[in-house]
This record gives structure tokens, sequence and C-alpha cells, in this order.
């Protein structure tokens, strides 16, 4: 009995139970978290979400200065337009898959070397990344021109007659967008390949798969995750592409992304720049939001699991 | 092609005949000239401390490990040279290492889709390897869904299906937790009687190995200790080594003199043959020491001895008492009301008592 009128003196103490206090300090806690990522939260409403809903605005007004569709009736209306986003898709496509072939081949070879070794090449995938985008497309155009170091050479050593048209093409365009986007492919994929565990392919040799049977059941369905996300990088990058296919490819392969800098730079219409830039960005957006249904996009970033 | 439950299984075991294996990585012998014959039918557990190459040993029968030198017979056929995917072994993985891209089903069915077997009867197959291990009508979860005990089953599942006449486990129930383990040591022994296929199973665990083998191989340095029964290894351990990895142990030096063995100067009583040699050792096992009462038994070895320490354990009781020379030597028993009473206090002098029947002469050597 006694005891039973002590915890019931300790339930009628106010003091005791200290719900509001804590209470409290849970939305005191939450507040100051939140007023640590505000500067985050300014930075991204500051270059992000204001420009965009700038350029969103800006692609609705027409040369009259009034609200209109005109910027999108005209992408609808001329050919030329069709032609721009049909080859913007193909040079993706092609430098995507071009990509594919040469570099899960490569990660491969990279994930089944010894740490050492496959750092080092690692340090030969990045080192491109270190150097400018400029340079690295204009030395190319410096090989494959007419007159450049390949031709040259080639004829030279009698493997052709002809100089070959390298630059100014969609080959040139696809030789150089190829080599830079090769890391973004890579990378993804080596690290969804260096966290395939060993046993799984020692598991299925010992279930009677040669290496070939056991690469393709075990190996490769493993790596899908890494190959998806580097496609995606690799494409998506591609779709705003500009420099490469701007130098490489000579005024013959118009992507988006130029045809926008023409629309500013040689008839300053703000307004079909910011309507391209808006149809752009929307089918990467839709890309991206089918690819998620595939695949968990956080692995973009990390490429891990 | 028959069941997997065939009552002629035991046939269809092979034994495995090991002769001078030598692996050595650098300057380290992984395994040193280890010859083992493993029976028919039989269930063998390489046993050892870790890094004393019983994986290696077992990774060289399954083929992952490319040995140095010796020859490995399967039945009458030579494999030592052959890769992996053709030697026919089922085998659990440590770690399970089941294809998290496959349901249960498709882990399962995996060798069988290999072997380029017919649809139905490779379902049927699947579903009765299942139904074996306890997990009938699993095969549609994915490997994600299952626990560890589940995972474990499907890894052996895997191992069966093709009804392998070898089977090989490495460590398989390290990562269960006790009772988990306690309960798949007695089904997999019980499993092993059913299928009947030769079986290697490496654990570093001296209980779980004398829990489910038919022999021990003792596995030191990557060399062979000793290979005997359960009960024979624990009872009369070949070295000190063996008697020390296998249950607790505390040693005196004993010397033999003519026919008889003396410890500390005075005779031994003894009824195993003592082992060859001079230099000996007693082992004293803590749950065959007993404390003596004062009264003079016969056939009894006495200790005179200090208690240093008394453990309460639940089911029994731990004590620590110290030897004249210095030694110190454990005694357990199990708790019951009298020998609870009877317990001397901590600094107490006691005399500890190993009947004849349990006095163990061993070499004084590491093996």
């Amino acid at each position: 009995m006694a005891e039973s009128a002590i915890t019931g003196a300790y339930r009628d103490d106010a003091r005791l139970d200290n719900s509001d206090g804590l209470r409290r300090d849970a939305f005191r806690e939450q507040l100051a978290l939140f007023g640590l990522c505000s500067p985050a939260l300014l930075l991204v409403l500051i270059i992000l979400v204001v420009p965009v809903g700038w350029l969103f605005y800006v692609s609705f007004i027409g040369a009259d200065g009034s609200f209109s569709l005109e910027n999108y009736e005209r992408m609808w209306e001329r050919k030329s337009y069709a032609r721009i986003f049909w080859t913007t898709f193909e040079v993706s496509v092609l430098t995507t898959g071009i990509c594919i072939a040469l570099g899960y081949p490569f990660a491969y070879f990279l994930s089944q070397l010894p740490a050492r070794a496959a750092n080092l090449c690692l340090i030969a995938v990045l080192l491109p990344f270190w150097t400018s985008l400029l340079v690295r497309t204009y030395a190319w155009l410096v090989l494959l021109q007419k007159r450049g170091l390949v031709n040259d050479w080639a004829i030279g050593l009698g493997l052709w007659e002809e100089p070959l048209k390298f630059v100014h093409n969609m080959t040139g365009t696809l030789i150089g967008m190829v080599h830079i986007m090769l890391p973004f492919l890579i990378l993804p994929v080596y690290s969804s390949m260096k966290a395939i565990n060993q046993d799984y392919l020692k598991a299925a040799s010992n279930c009677g798969a040669g290496p070939v049977r056991a690469f393709w059941t075990v190996f490769f369905p493993l790596s899908l995750p890494g190959l998806f996300a580097g496609s995606l990088i690799v494409f998506v990058l591609c779709l705003g592409f500009f420099v490469t296919p701007a130098v490489l490819g000579g005024g013959k392969v118009i992507m988006v992304s130029m045809k926008i800098a023409s629309n500013v730079e040689l008839f300053v219409n703000w307004g079909a720049a910011s309507a391209l830039g808006v149809v752009l960005l929307v089918m990467t957006m839709l890309i991206l939001w089918v690819a998620a249904r595939f695949v968990k996009l956080d692995q973009l970033a990390g490429g891990g699991h | 092609m028959t069941d997997i439950v065939a009552p002629d299984a035991r046939a269809g075991a092979l034994p495995i005949t090991i002769r001078d294996v030598t692996k050595t990585y650098g300057s380290v012998h992984a395994l040193d000239h280890v010859s083992l014959d493993v029976r028919s039918g039989e269930f063998l557990t390489l046993l050892g401390p870790s890094g004393s190459g019983k994986t290696t040993l077992l990774m060289v029968l399954a083929g992952f490990t490319r040995p140095d030198s010796g020859s490995l017979r399967f039945g009458d056929e030579e494999v030592i040279r052959k890769p992996p995917h053709e030697r026919d072994l089922g085998m659990v993985f440590q770690n399970y290492a089941l294809f998290p891209h496959m349901t249960v089903a498709g882990n399962v069915g995996y060798p069988l889709r290999i072997r380029k077997m017919a649809k139905a009867e490779m379902a049927a197959r699947i579903e009765r390897a299942l139904e074996t291990v306890q997990l009938g009508g699993y095969g549609e979860r994915r490997i994600t869904q299952l626990s560890g005990g589940q995972k474990q089953r499907v890894a052996l599942a895997r191992a069966i299906v093709f009804e392998p006449r070898i089977l090989l486990m490495d460590e398989p129930l390290s990562a269960l937790d006790k009772k988990l383990r306690d309960r798949m040591q007695i089904e997999l022994r019980h499993l092993h009687e059913q299928l009947g296929m030769t079986t290697v199973y490496v654990t570093h665990d001296q209980r779980e190995a004398l829990t489910m083998s038919d022999r021990i191989a003792v596995i030191n340095h990557g060399r062979l200790m000793q290979l005997a029964e359960p009960r024979e290894l624990y009872d009369r351990p070949a070295n000190r080594f063996v008697a020390d990895f296998i249950g607790e142990s505390a040693f005196l030096p004993a010397e033999r003199q003519g026919d008889a063995v003396l410890c500390h100067g005075r005779p031994l009583a003894h009824e195993g043959q003592a082992a060859d040699g001079t230099r000996l050792s007693v082992m004293l096992r803590p749950e065959r020491l007993r404390l003596m009462n004062g009264e003079d038994e016969p056939d009894t070895n006495r200790f005179p001895a200090t208690v240093e320490e008394v453990v309460y354990q639940g089911d029994s009781f731990l004590m620590q008492a110290r030897l004249e020379d210095g030694t110190l030597v454990s005694l357990r028993d199990v708790v019951r009301r009298d020998t609870l009473a009877g317990l001397p206090a901590v600094g107490a002098a006691v005399t500890l008592g190993l009947h004849a029947r349990d006095t163990v002469i061993i070499p004084d050597s590491e093996g």
C-alpha cells in the first residue's frame, strides 16, 4: 500500500513529468538545424530556382514584348528545329553507345587488376579531367584535320591514299565527345564492378559455370546498375553539350545548345533561346524520371551500393 | 537421375585422397605436405585456429586455390589440375555467396540451369531441395528478404540440388547467433545422414566440430596435427597443441622412469597408455578434476592447491586454483546444492583429485 502511494505522488508531481520542456527542446533543436541549412537553401534559391523561373518566363515573351507562345510554335512549325533535336538525340545515343562499348571492357579490365595497378590506370582515366575541355577539343582538331598528324602518318605508312575527313563532320564530333565522356562512364561502372563480391563468381564456378557463363549470368547483371548510371550521365551530358560539337562538327553537326547560342549571338532573340533551353531541360527531366523507375538515382552521384 | 533423398545415395559418395599437398605464400607454408584420406560418405571437419591453413585446404579441394605440388583424387580420378567448374562438388560459402539478383528459386536452380536440365524437372528438383532444407514454398522470395538462417538454408539447397557426391562447407554457421547455430548443427548432421555425401566441413569452433563430425582433422601451421574421432581427439590428444585447442586444459610436466611416469617426483596412477618418450605432460581438464573431501580414494592422483577465484556461471561454477609449483589450473563442476554448499573460500587450501581413468599423459610437444 505504501509503495503505491509513493508512485501516485510521483505521477501527480508535474515537475517530474518534464514532457513540456522536452517538447520545447525538440522544437528548438529542429529550428537550429533548419537555421544551419538556410545558407544552402538560399544558395539553391538564388542560383537555381530564380534563374530557371526567369528562363521559363522569358520563353513565353514574344518579339513584341507581350505574352505569347510564338517561341514554342516556331519550334513546332519549322523543320530545321526537328532536325536539330534529331541530331542532338543521334549524337547523344551514338556517343553513349560507343562509350559503353569502349568503357565497359576497360572498367572490367581495371576491376580485375591488383589495387596498385588499378589505381595507376584510374589516374590515367582521370588525367583528362584536369586538362581544359577546349584544349582537348582543339587537340583533336590538330590531330584529325586534313593535313593533321593522323592523316599524315597513315598516308606515310600507306594505310590510305587520300586524306580522310575526320573533322568538321559527325565522325569528328563523335571522336571528341567519346573522349570527353568516357571517364563519366568508366568511373561508375568500375565502382559497381568493384562492389561485386568475388565469392559470387566462385559460387557460380562451383555450380558448374565456366568463366564465360559465370560472367554473363552473374557478373554482368550485377554490374548493370553502374552501367545504367554511367550511361545516363553520359547521355544527359551529351544532350546539352556545346564546345566539342561546335569545334569538331564544323557547323555540319548542329545540336540544340548551338542553336541556343546562335539565337542569342546572331539574332539576339532571348525568347527563342529560352524556349529551346526549357525544352532541353524538360526532355532531360523526362529521361531522368523514366530512368528513376529502373535505378536509384543516388547511384549517379556515388556509383557504389 | 535419382531422387535427392535416394536410399542408394550413399553409394554415390566419393572418397577424397589428399597426398602431400603443399602451398606456400612467399616463405609461409599455408599447407605443408598435407596428406589426408576422407572416407566415402564421411562427415570430416577441418579444425584449426585462423591462419592454420584449413580454409586453404578447402579451397584446394574446391579448386579455387592452386597448390604448388601434391595430388588430389576424388574416387580414382586425379583432379588437382581440374578447374573448379568441372569438379562437380557442392559448396556452402562462409557468407553464403547467394546471387543477389536472383530469387531463391533462381539461386537453387542455378546449377541445374548450367547443366541444361529440362524446365519441368528443374522446378521439381528445386522444390525438393528447398523442402529438404525446410524452405518449401520460398522459391519466389528475393534473397534480400531472407534472414541469416534462411540464407544459410538456401545456400545449402543450392549446394545439394544437383546431387554432388562431395559437399564442402566453409564455416557456414559462423554468421548465425548461438541458438540458431546450435540448431543448425543438429540439422546439418541429420541432413548429412539423409543425403550421405562425403562432407568436408571447415570451422574454428571446436564445440561445433565435436558436435557434428565423424572425424576431425586438426590443422595448425599448415600441417595435420591429428586425425581422429571426436571422442578420441578430446580424450587422447596427440600433442599439446591439440590438447590445448580442443577444450581447456592445464599441463604439468612429467617424465618417464622405467615403467612409471613421475609428476613432481610422485608416480602417477593412469589407466590409458602413456605416450612414448621421456619428456611428457599430464593434461588437466577442468571438468575431470574433482575437489577431494579428505577421503582417501584409491586410483586417484592428488594435487594440493590454493583457491584463487571462484566464478559462478549459472549452470556451472569455475574455480581457479594454484598448485604448489605455481601452475594455475581450472576446475569446473555443475551447480547443485551439495556442490555449492561445499565450495571453499578464496585462499583456502584444497586437494584436487584426478582419477586414473582421466589421467591422460601426452608428449610434451607442440606437434
